[in-house]
């Protein structure tokens, strides 16, 4: 039951992605990843308070056949990873974005009808307008990710010498932060776009039925006390109490 | 090259709430009638798998599909109007039920004074209190003229609620079912609003609190406060739509038949009639006409102005001049409101659409504007609809937007927190108004509605004096922190707001400054017929739902008598 529980760790996320064990190795930065990741794995310990280590060495439950549909490339993936880790963090509460598996969320919908925006409106001609007019730009939203992602990581070699992934935290925050206030040149699209579209897909990954590879075990609803699907709460709507309700995913409707 | 269909009594462009109204009365008459649909059949059936807050709330899995049509927004004409690409400050509809299918069920009748607003407001507070450049007209109907069609459509609808508000306008029946259940968080408002000296009472709800069967014989089911309201259809079939009500109804007289995915292009007109409309078949492309002896338009109010404009029947609105009635009138909904922030938890996930408390001590005319600079007023709820967890991260004010702050602030607060809303009335303004885009096209080669809006010093006004008003009782409800609304500034498409559009096919009695008559029969054409909110020349302090309804079971009493008699309804 408590593995049934458990989302994806953050050491579990290295674990499948590559980092850490060296595979990486041949097409990705010598030497850089490794160092710096087994460091990121004890400040995250420190920050968080968990001495534990997570039950270091031992096997943990994650999904199987999760995978990216979208990103061509792990280093995008990762960089994806962590600015989701940084808007919505591992804390005393339960998992950050990486253990709710917001990532893969996110990359499977980039790759469906939101990346393509299947049913925005595309016709030209574009121009930019007031804000009170709204987004007009002429990027899907696949492109203005793969543009914001590899943006974020020019602007942490452009000011930390070193790719997104593997700068600091309060880097990271640094970066966003002027990202999200359009201080980032992009092209057709302004970085505080690319950030509202960015914050809001983490949230839609934290909280979304877990059939869509996001809100891993229900553990997003879990700490706000969401019951998920449940069929009806003529029962419990007139209690003066708090109700608190073991979360069903839709999911439970077809198996 | 169009292909000409059978000849009918009667078509009617879209089938939601109107287009099942008109189609059921009409076809219980003897009439034959057609519907188009542009979007698909759905019905009860296909929401069993509904609680799915991603695709249905987060991505409009029952709305319009923009990559097809929109419209374009500018907030004054000096600007250009650009295209709302992303759906935003309102959720159209697409489909059979329309807006039907996925409203909450909140359900008003606007009040006595709403249908005179013109002639009361100037007895009370002497000519033009607002200025001339709101374009403020009575309905050309009263409130009493329109109650037994009120009462039709409370009763098809099977509207659960109570007849203790002392402001309304008189009942000539009670409510079909009583009142939802008065849940802790509606009791806390009840206290507060109590203790304040206003008069709370239960909202009126199509979310029904037990089963039901309508005088057509449709069975309603019970509510089961799933939390799934808005932007869904019920699994139930507990929410009250056309979808299993009047729709059902229609198809059961075997005169009524519902043609999908027919999106219409063009009403046609011939000298002082018409003659009927061409529409496309979206799956196929092929082009047909449908003639008919009546054209009755109950697609969504935007879409009616457009089918208008885009077949050049009526005269555009021109702000520069005033000249022009089609597109004129266009007003929207101003949300005051105040949030609490408590130190308890709350069943917040749990509730319904139209699970509510309101007061109407602030509404309509129910207090003096002799000091004030706005007139009418808003309704003031509390609602327990229901909050999902993607949609609903509230924090208290200064937290920042994202980090661990952020997370923290946002879990804490998911089932602490509590709204009180108003519905404000908005009123016409005449640089507020619809026409068509000369640059956007859709998908079928016609120009997008443009939409010219912004918030005026009247909405400004209304939307401070009402936030105060909620703040107060949230204050007095226990909150520990209490957040007004932030001031209105400039209207915005960007946040989803109401999809509350009203105006710009006006109802009147005169043709100089209205589009049909109170018989919704267009001035310019004995046959054709225009159905919705678009026929508000102002949008009072409630939803607009109810009102919708009761006009379109007037406009159905009309065309059945136009097929009798023709001519001139009034």
């Amino acid at each position: 039951m408590d593995n049934e529980k458990k989302g994806v760790s953050r050491r579990d996320f290295m674990k499948t992605t590559g980092i850490a064990t060296g595979t990486l190795v041949g097409g990705g930065i010598i030497g850089g990843l490794i160092g710096y990741n087994v460091n990121r794995d004890t400040a995250i310990d420190e920050t968080t308070g968990n001495q534990q280590g997570g039950g270091q060495g031992q096997e943990h439950d994650h999904p199987t056949n999760v995978g990216l549909k979208f990103f061509k490339n792990m280093t995008h993936f990762n960089v994806l990873s962590q600015a989701t880790e940084r808007i919505f963090p591992e804390d005393d509460l339960g998992p950050g974005a990486i253990g709710l598996g917001v990532p893969y969320f996110i990359d499977n919908q980039l790759a469906g009808a939101y990346g393509m925006n299947a049913k925005e409106y595309m016709q030209g001609p574009f121009e930019d307008g007031a804000t009170t007019q709204g987004y007009q730009s002429r990027l899907t939203r696949s492109e203005i990710f793969s543009q914001g992602i590899a943006k974020l990581d020019e602007e942490a070699f452009n000011r930390f010498n070193k790719g997104f992934a593997e700068i600091e935290p309060e880097q990271m925050d640094e970066i966003l932060t002027a990202f999200q206030k359009g201080e980032v040149p992009m092209q057709a699209v302004t970085s505080d776009f690319f950030f509202k579209l960015l914050r809001q897909a983490t949230l839609e990954g934290a909280y979304a039925d877990p059939i869509y590879n996001g809100n891993q075990n229900m553990e997003g609803w879990r700490m706000k006390g969401f019951p998920g699907h449940q069929f009806s709460y003529i029962g419990q709507i007139e209690s003066e109490e708090f109700v608190q309700i073991d979360p069903k995913s839709i999911s439970s409707m077809t198996h | 090259m169009a292909t000409t269909l059978d000849k009918v009594d009667v078509v009617t462009v879209g089938v939601g709430w109107t287009g099942g109204i008109i189609a059921a009365e009409c076809s219980k008459a003897g009439l034959k009638v057609r519907g188009l649909e542009r979007g698909e059949e759905r019905g009860t059936k296909d929401y069993g798998m509904v609680h799915d807050e991603y695709r249905y709330a987060i991505r409009y899995e029952l709305f319009q599909n923009l990559a097809r049509e929109t419209i374009t927004f500018r907030n004054n004409r000096e600007m250009k109007a650009l295209p709302m690409r992303m759906m935003g400050s309102f959720l159209l509809g697409e489909g059979l039920g329309g807006s039907g299918t996925h409203w909450n069920g909140q359900n008003w009748r606007f009040l006595p004074y709403d249908f005179e607003i013109k002639t009361m407001t100037d007895e009370k507070y002497g000519p033009n209190k607002l200025g001339p450049d709101y374009t403020l007209q009575d309905w050309g109907i009263t409130y009493d003229e329109l109650e037994p069609y009120f009462t039709t459509f409370e009763y098809t609808a099977g509207i659960s609620g109570e007849d203790n508000n002392p402001f309304w306008g008189k009942r000539s029946e009670p409510f079909p079912t009583p009142p939802m259940k008065k849940t802790p968080i509606l009791q806390r408002f009840e206290q507060a609003a109590s203790n304040l000296g206003y008069h709370p009472f239960m909202m009126p709800s199509g979310n029904l609190s037990q089963s039901y069967t309508n005088p057509d014989g449709a069975t309603i089911a019970a509510c089961q406060y799933c939390g799934f309201c808005e932007r869904f259809g019920c699994e139930y079939g507990a929410k009250s739509s056309a979808e299993v009500t009047v729709v059902p109804t229609a198809l059961g007289t075997g005169n009524f038949d519902v043609r999908y995915h027919s999106n219409v292009v063009e009403i046609l007109k011939q000298g002082d009639k018409v003659t009927g409309v061409r529409f496309i078949d979206t799956v196929t492309g092929e082009e047909f006409i449908q003639p008919a002896e009546v054209v009755v338009l109950t697609s969504y109010v935007l879409n009616n102005a457009k089918l208008l404009m885009v077949s050049n029947i009526g005269e555009q609105y021109d702000p520069a001049t005033g000249r022009g009635t089609l597109g004129r009138n266009y007003c929207y909904q101003i949300l005051p409101g105040a949030t609490g922030f408590f130190d308890e938890q709350f069943n917040t996930f749990m509730g319904a659409g139209a699970l509510g408390m309101t007061i109407d001590d602030y509404n309509g005319d129910a207090f003096d504007h002799t000091d004030l600079d706005f007139i009418h007023g808003a309704s003031l709820s509390i609602t327990q609809t229901g909050q999902r967890p993607i949609a609903f991260n509230p924090v208290p004010p200064d937290t920042p937007a994202w980090g661990a702050e952020f997370k923290k602030a946002s879990i804490e607060y998911y089932t602490r927190t509590l709204n009180i809303g108003g519905q404000g009335a908005s009123m016409p303004h005449k640089e507020n108004f619809m026409s068509l885009d000369p640059t956007y096209k859709d998908a079928y080669g016609l120009p997008l509605l443009q939409l010219t809006y912004n918030f005026t010093d009247q909405d400004r006004a209304l939307h401070k004096y009402l936030s105060e008003k909620a703040a107060e009782i949230m204050k007095e409800m226990g909150a520990k922190i209490v957040a007004s609304s932030n001031p209105l500034t400039d209207y915005d498409i960007v946040p989803y707001q109401t999809t509350h559009n009203t105006g710009g096919t006006v109802m009147g009695s005169d043709p100089a400054i209205s589009v049909v008559n109170n018989y919704l029969q267009h001035w310019d054409a004995e046959n054709l017929f225009v159905v919705g909110a678009g026929n508000f020349a102002h949008n009072s302090g409630y939803n607009p739902t109810g009102t919708v309804g009761a006009l379109a079971y007037r406009c159905a009493e009309g065309i059945i008598n136009y097929s009798k008699t023709g001519g001139s309804l009034v």
